[in-house]
C-alpha cells in the first residue's frame, strides 16, 4: 500500500509516521503537503499529530480550511482509509468526518504519559489485529484531548460500535474516557494516543504497530491482492 | 460598514475547567456571590455592507464556519453602524 503522509504548518509527527511506515512496515509513503490538491495514487492517508496552524482559533480548525482537506473529504467519502492521530483527530473533527470535538483536558494542563487503553472493538480496519478487551499500552502528549460529543451522538457512537479505544482510566476527562473513534462507515479513524511512537520495543512499546498492520490487512482484503 | 463584535463561549452543558479554576481563584481572594464563571473568545471586525441583514447573514456564516465549533460552543455578537462608511 502507498500512504500519504499530510504534512501542515505546524506538524510535527509527520517524520515518525514516514518511519513507521516505510522503515518499520517496509511499505510506500510519501509526504503530501497542505498545499497540495490530489490525493491520486495513494491508497490510506495518515493525518499527523502537531500543532497546525500552531492552534490558533482552535486545534486543527483552520487545518481543515487548508487546500489538501477537499482531497482528504473526497478520500473518505470514496471509503478510503484515513487516520487522524492527536492534531489529527482535531483536524478530522473539525472537518466534520468524524462526530463530536476535542475540548481542553480537563486538569488545564498538557499530559505527557504513556497510558493503558482498551481496544472496545477489534472489527474495524484500524483493530483488526488486536484482540477485542486487550490492554494495549501507548503515549499520549495532548492538551486539548478531552472528547465530548453531545448524548445523541454519544449513544449512536456505542449502537454503530465506533468507539475504537479507551483509555483504561479517566486520564482528560474524555465522555466514557474515549480515547478513539470512527466514523459510521468504519473507514475514518481519529484517536488522540500517538502509535506511531510505540512501533518497537526501543521505544518503549511496540503496541501501536497493530493499528498499522491493520489498515495494511484490510487493504489488501480490499484489493484482493 | 458595521463594527462587529462576536463573543463565542462553550454551551452551558460543555464543562469550562479554565472557568472553574478562575473562579475558584476569586473565591480564594474573598470575593463571595461569584457563579457561573465562563471563559471564552471575543472577535471584532468591521464588516462592509449597507444592509444590515445581509452583514448578519455573513457574520452568522462566519461563525458556524469557523468561529465556532457548534460542536461545543455558542455564540452572540453585537453591531454598530459606523456612520458615514458604506
Amino acid at each position: 500500500m502507498k500512504f500519504a503522509v499530510l504534512v501542515f504548518p505546524g506538524s510535527n509527527c509527520d517524520a515518525d509516521l514516514y518511519h513507521a511506515i516505510v522503515d518499520v512496515c517496509h511499505e510506500e509513503a510519501a509526504y503530501v503537503s497542505y498545499t497540495a490538491t490530489s490525493l491520486a495514487g495513494f491508497d490510506a492517508v495518515l493525518i499527523p499529530g502537531g500543532f497546525s496552524y500552531g492552534d490558533y482559533l482552535r486545534s486543527g480548525a483552520i487545518a481543515k480550511l487548508a487546500p489538501i482537506m477537499t482531497a482528504v473529504v473526497a478520500f473518505a467519502k470514496a471509503g478510503k482509509p484515513v487516520l487522524g492521530i492527536c492534531n489529527g483527530f482535531q483536524i478530522l473533527t473539525e472537518a466534520g468526518l468524524l462526530p463530536g470535538a476535542l475540548l481542553p483536558n480537563r486538569q488545564t494542563h498538557f499530559i505527557c504519559e504513556t497510558v493503558a487503553l482498551q481496544v472496545e472493538n477489534s472489527d474495524t480496519r484500524f483493530t483488526n489485529q488486536y484482540v477485542k478487551g486487550a490492554t494495549i499500552a501507548l503515549p499520549i502528549a495532548h492538551g486539548e484531548g478531552n472528547y465530548y460529543c453531545d448524548p445523541e451522538t454519544l449513544a449512536q457512537l456505542h449502537a454503530n460500535h465506533q468507539i475504537a479505544f479507551t483509555y483504561a482510566t479517566d486520564v482528560n476527562g474524555s465522555l466514557d474516557n474515549i480515547a478513539g473513534i470512527t466514523n459510521e462507515a468504519g473507514n475514518v479513524l481519529g484517536m488522540m494516543p500517538h502509535p506511531e511512537r510505540a512501533v518497537e520495543a526501543l521505544l518503549g512499546s511496540a503496541d501501536g504497530l497493530g493499528v498499522f498492520q491493520s489498515i495494511l490487512k484490510s487493504g489488501v482484503a480490499t484489493h484482493g491482492e | 460598514m458595521y463594527n462587529v463584535q462576536v463573543y463565542v463561549t462553550y454551551k452551558d452543558s460543555v464543562l469550562d475547567p479554565q472557568g472553574q479554576a478562575v473562579q475558584g481563584a476569586l473565591q480564594r481572594l474573598g470575593f463571595e456571590g461569584i457563579s457561573q464563571m465562563r471563559i471564552g473568545k471575543f472577535f471584532e471586525m468591521q464588516v462592509t455592507g449597507a444592509d444590515q441583514g445581509a452583514v448578519i447573514d455573513k457574520v452568522e456564516a462566519i461563525c458556524d464556519q469557523l468561529l465556532a465549533n457548534p460542536n461545543m460552543e455558542q455564540y452572540r455578537y453585537d453591531l454598530q453602524l459606523v456612520e458615514g462608511a458604506k
